[in-house]
């Protein structure tokens, strides 16, 4: 969980002008217009598997053109959910609205959505342009039609030149955009992805979040995205809906996510959990409850030092200095019991800090940068 | 500076290529000696002749037998025969697997699928003559098990014949055909049928379009052992053949009189699954044998 945050930041350039710019017309579009159309409704949605609540009882709107983030750990109910939306997985109870209209029994084949899977699942018979027209030609559009939108669509992928290809001789990320290609050409209401990037490395999952997220603002069409990756979903999303347990625990923007985390488990899961708990809290806050500060709001200064008006003080020692290239991490063991991180950009050139060890020190943040969470 | 050296071991690492000797010379000296060598003997044999005074071999090249088979109409018929038996016990066995393979891949709960296989492989725990000779108690007309069955139908059984041998031969080499099917059909990803589905495709359209050329290379590998099995085939005709005769049970007649002329019987079945074989090359089934 530690290092999501530097990775975060790593991919900082992108998410600085995209989700804020589109955040920015979302909010536009929700208050000088009545009211957004909702793409999906979902309402008391479950589904047991045996005697395993996968989806416990899910209420969640989807507005149109929207990029919503599943985001939850492996078994929180997120991957199902989607699969109930694409109609793979029944229901056990709840409904499943798209564009008004329930489609709660209706199969998968008759709804207007298109889903990238995990793996690809691109069919190894046929090639790349074959693939991409397959659902064309099962809903018997004229082949002329057919051709020129599937190399439109691979096109605009950027693999206009790998139409004869078998989906085989392609990388990972060829393929992942083949079968965004596949799931595009037919135009759906909504796209669903279920953790399309998961398979791919690391420098190539950045760049295909920002043209996931480009391809997603030119087609304008609902996006819905399941991912375990916390930095996927800040640098991608309008809204995050973070799940556990098979429930929604939070539902917002990235940064309302990120900075007002509403419960423990959210705070621990999207970003690093920096938790001031008991007694703790009780002595430096002077508040009971659980209290969250993220590690970049708080600054290390010298035990003696004075901290700053309407800044929170705590003495503490360093356990651990971790060099981060752009950055220092630093663990601290507070006096009061427990311990945080801290972490401080290296603005200087000569700061090798880990002199810094063992040694006692104060933390200090701004008590606005507190926020309490749920148990 | 001193080094130390490991006492030398492994006798087989450090000779890769006696190694490699150990590994295959037994299989090797069965596969030439005793397969391709009594296969060669075989065609060898298919081109010499028979004096009829004597009974002697005569070792003189000569086209004389094979002739025979092609421009005799009794043999013309009874290799037509087979053939055409061997085509319906693959069309058969696989219309009769496609449904189980699938069963048991895509449908049946997982944690069943090994007592599933174990089912299908049972019959071939049973000898052979067991189940043919059973057959030939099931399809005797009249009293036979099918007989029981139909009559009340107001049909009768289809008694000893071409359709007994079929049938029969069909219920002997139906687990060659289910399981490399289901071997296929469970390397296919669940994702690729929700794929299909999820563009638009229902189940009918998914099974043609995407199963079907997914699984055919198991398809054709389970028709090779059928086709190739039923092509050889002579006992099966014999008990529940009545008076239908396959290439086999030529060969079986004439061995001890006119072994050339056996011979040049035996190839003709060898000719044709050579043929077949290099038909389905192309398709790649070959490569997943």
């Amino acid at each position: 969980m530690g290092e999501s945050v530097w990775a975060m930041r790593g991919s900082g350039y992108c998410s600085a002008i995209a989700p804020s710019a589109v955040h920015a017309m979302m909010q536009g579009v929700r208050y000088t217009m009545s009211e957004p159309s909702v793409a999906i409704r979902l309402r008391g949605l479950t589904r047991r598997f045996g005697d395993v609540v996968a989806v416990d009882g899910v209420d969640l709107d989807v507005f149109d053109g929207e990029f919503l983030t599943l985001l939850g750990p492996s078994g929180s109910g997120k991957t199902t959910v989607l699969r109930m939306i694409a109609g793979f997985e029944r229901p056990d109870d709840g409904t499943i609205e798209l564009a008004g209209v329930d489609v709660t029994r209706v199969p998968p084949y008759a709804r207007d959505v298109n889903t990238v899977f995990q793996d690809y699942a691109l069919f190894p018979h046929m090639s790349v342009l074959k693939n991409i027209e397959y659902g064309l030609k099962v809903k018997k559009v004229p082949a002329a039609e057919r051709k020129t939108r599937a190399l439109a669509a691979l096109e605009s992928v950027r693999l206009g030149a790998y139409g004869d290809r078998a989906p085989s001789q392609l990388s990972g990320g060829q393929r992942q955009r083949v079968a965004l290609a596949r799931a595009l050409v037919n135009r759906p209401k909504v796209l669903l992805l279920d953790e399309p990037l998961g398979a791919l490395d690391l420098k190539l999952r950045e760049q295909m979040q920002v043209e996931l997220k480009e391809i997603q603002r030119e087609v304008g069409i609902t996006f819905v995205f399941v991912t375990h990756d916390q930095d996927e979903a800040l640098t991608m999303s309008d809204r995050i809906a973070v799940f556990n347990e098979g429930n929604i625990a939070q539902l917002g923007t990235p940064t309302e996510v990120y900075e007002h985390p509403a419960t423990a488990f959210v705070a621990g899961f999207v970003g690093t959990s920096n938790l001031l708990e008991g007694a703790a809290a009780q002595a430096v806050l002077g508040r009971p409850g659980t209290w969250s500060v993220r590690p970049e709001k708080i600054r290390v200064i010298e035990a003696d030092a004075r901290p700053g008006d309407g800044e929170h003080a705590v003495p503490g020692t360093v356990r651990e200095v971790v060099y981060v290239g752009m950055s220092t991490r630093f663990v601290v063991d507070l006096a009061v019991g427990g311990s945080l991180m801290a972490v401080q950009q290296n603005s200087e050139m000569s700061t090798d800090l880990g002199h810094l060890r063992g040694q006692r020190i104060q933390l200090v943040w701004d008590a606005r940068h507190e926020y309490q969470v749920a148990d | 500076m001193t080094t130390t050296t490991a006492t030398p071991r492994g006798f087989g690492y450090r000779h890769p290529r006696l190694r490699l000797a150990g590994l295959l010379t037994a299989p090797m000296a069965w596969l030439v000696v005793v397969y391709l060598g009594s296969l060669a003997a075989l065609f060898l044999t298919a081109f010499w002749t028979v004096d009829d005074f004597t009974g002697q071999l005569v070792k003189t090249f000569t086209m004389k037998n094979f002739q025979q088979v092609f421009t005799n109409s009794a043999y013309l018929g009874s290799m037509l025969r087979t053939v055409s038996i061997a085509l319906l016990v693959t069309l058969f066995c696989l219309v009769l697997a496609l449904p189980l393979a699938f069963f048991m891949a895509r449908v049946a709960r997982p944690s069943w699928r090994p007592l599933l296989v174990a089912m299908v492989l049972t019959p071939l725990w049973a000898s052979y003559l067991v189940k043919v000779y059973a057959w030939r108690a099931m399809l005797q007309p009249e009293t036979g098990v099918l007989a029981w069955f139909l009559d009340p139908l107001g049909l009768s059984s289809p008694g000893y014949g071409y359709l007994g041998i079929v049938i029969t031969l069909t219920y002997l080499w139906l687990p060659y055909m289910i399981l490399p099917i289901y071997a296929g059909l469970t390397r296919l990803p669940n994702s690729m049928l929700d794929a299909s589905s999820d563009l638009g495709a229902t189940g009918g359209r998914t099974f043609r379009s995407v199963v079907m050329p997914i699984i055919f290379p198991s398809i054709v590998a389970g028709s090779i052992f059928t086709f190739s099995l039923s092509l050889g085939d002579y006992i099966t005709a014999q008990i529940v053949g009545g008076k239908v005769t396959m290439l086999g049970n030529i060969v079986q007649t004439t061995y001890v009189t006119n072994l050339p002329f056996a011979a040049a019987v035996a190839t003709v079945p060898v000719v044709i699954v050579l043929l077949y074989l290099l038909a389905v090359r192309r398709s790649g089934a070959l490569d997943n044998l």
